[in-house]
């Protein structure tokens, strides 16, 4: 339980999670001002960055071909399938070494080492969401793209990423408190997890065998549910929301006992 | 009241854990205050940070029944490409106080002027410790940490900071964590020593003095046999 501000007594949960949330929004507002300055367009770039990325990855997937003949539209493929990736790897990377970057916030008493990692978390869901929304938004009145076939289904799948994503940045975003190595191990990675992910294909495209491995990994089912809801009828997608619930579910578990742990580990260096 | 319960810490090194901090007690009522001497390296800062609750005892437990601050005129928690004002807004909405009403004490207080809107990378150290004493001064507590805080700066700023702090919060508790006796001497009512990771409490602050001179103070090893 948290200790409330000025009084410095034990406070009841409610009251705490109005702290918490209090504490969150000042370190977001901190947090966007350090990160985006007040120069030129500040804060868009929350969103512009990612929406160049997914940009330039539609860009060269479309030269390359990459819908393999399956009569995709390339570019609404790449939005889905880069949006849900930027959605895992980008927050993790943020909270990646965040408690040693922000010890010294740690002498006030209300901030603690969660609320560090979901400022991140949020920002970083935030930019790859309203990317995601934008570019979507321009394609589809611009006639390149259709809209989604079933909204609610991408709203669901998009949902269950930012759930996947949250989890495994508390769990690694954590486990680089205890050893720089994890860290060193996130880049290589999530290098190699980004053409697993299922950004780059569809589970349908694969042999059996291969479906089943890939299937293992959970942010491929919120990828296939995702272009269920884009592009409907028109798909063969293989996914499970139970075992991603699951997965997600695991590690949030895992994720905030060693965030709890972490914290009481902290120190300076 | 602040309960310190058989607090010990240690931190890992390369050559196995080292005690920093041996089975510290130490209870400060409502209103009091206490100095503490130690010697450079005496574990002084690791009571601070414990205290603020910026790190947790290895072992023992610190009970906090009153509100304690942040080490005052602690600069490290600023964000230097934030304005000093921005600083004030954050430090206001981590402890839910209106950060409006602080300004104009905050602009008298500093003196910065138009620095006040400036980036804090920009200030110098004596600007820097000019806000941070201010904002220090901005969320009001129950007990006040001060880690040397008030050694530094000019002597007119020394004595702004003591009005502040000794006369118009009288009523509040302070720990002064400080090597020099003469600080202590002159703010504290009790004072213990630090030393060798042990904290040794005393009835009066010239018993603390002697100990430290006494003990705390290393023997002169001989160089040249």
């Amino acid at each position: 339980m948290r200790t409330g501000a000025v009084p410095g007594r034990s406070t009841s949960f409610l009251k705490s999670l109005g702290i918490q949330w209090r504490v969150i929004r000042a370190l977001l507002m901190r947090e966007v001002i350090t990160r985006f300055g007040r120069h030129n367009v500040g804060v868009l770039w929350l969103v512009g960055e990612p929406m160049l990325f997914t940009l330039g990855v539609a860009a060269l997937w479309s030269a390359a071909g990459m819908s393999h003949g399956s009569g995709l539209p390339i570019i609404a493929f790449a939005i889905t399938g880069y949006s849900s990736v930027l959605m895992w790897r980008n927050s993790v990377s943020r909270v990646n070494s965040s408690i040693q970057q922000n010890f010294n916030l740690l002498y006030h008493r209300n901030v603690q080492v969660i609320d560090v990692f979901l400022t991140r978390i949020i920002l970083e869901l935030a930019g790859a969401t309203g990317s995601f929304i934008v570019l979507a938004l321009f394609f589809t009145a611009g006639g390149w793209i259709r809209p989604p076939e079933d909204l609610l289904t991408v709203v669901q799948a998009w949902l269950m990423l930012a759930w996947f994503g949250t989890a495994l940045s508390l769990t690694i975003g954590a486990a680089t408190a205890y050893s720089e190595i994890v860290e060193r191990l996130w880049h290589p990675t999530s290098y190699l997890l980004f053409p697993l992910s299922g950004a780059a294909f569809m589970v349908e495209w694969l042999p059996p065998g291969g479906r089943e491995l890939v299937l293992l990994l959970p942010m491929v089912h919120g990828v296939e549910m995702l272009r269920e809801g884009y592009f409907g009828s028109s798909v063969r997608t293989h996914y499970d929301v139970g075992y991603m619930a699951m997965c997600c579910l695991g590690l949030t578990l895992v994720g905030l006992f060693l965030v709890r742990d972490a914290g009481r580990r902290a120190e300076v260096h | 009241m602040i309960a310190i319960e058989n607090v010990s810490k240690s931190y890992g090194t390369r050559f196995g854990p080292r005690m920093v901090l041996d089975r510290v007690n130490l209870t400060l009522g409502r209103g009091r205050n206490i100095g503490i001497l130690g010697r450079n390296g005496a574990g002084k800062s690791t009571l601070i940070r414990l205290l603020s609750g910026a790190e947790r005892p290895t072992s023992g437990r610190i009970r906090r029944e009153m509100s304690v601050s942040w080490p005052l005129a602690f600069t490290g928690a600023f964000q230097v490409n934030l304005t000093g004002l921005d600083n004030l807004k954050f430090i206001c909405r981590v402890y839910g106080v209106d950060w409006k009403p602080l300004v104009p004490f905050v602009e008298e207080f500093t003196e910065l002027g138009l620095y006040l809107r400036e980036p804090v990378m920009h200030y110098s150290a004596g600007m820097m410790m000019r806000l941070a004493f201010a904002l220090s001064m901005a969320i009001e507590f129950d007990c006040f940490l001060i880690d040397e805080g008030l050694a530094v700066g000019d002597a007119r700023f020394g004595d702004r900071c003591h009005v502040e702090l000794f006369q118009k919060r009288k009523d509040r508790a302070f720990i002064l964590v400080s090597h020099d006796p003469n600080t202590v001497k002159a703010y504290c009512e009790r004072a213990c020593v630090l030393h060798e990771g042990r904290l040794h409490q005393f009835n009066t602050v010239d018993a603390a003095y002697e100990f430290y001179q006494a003990a705390a103070v290393p023997a002169p090893t001989v160089v040249f046999d």
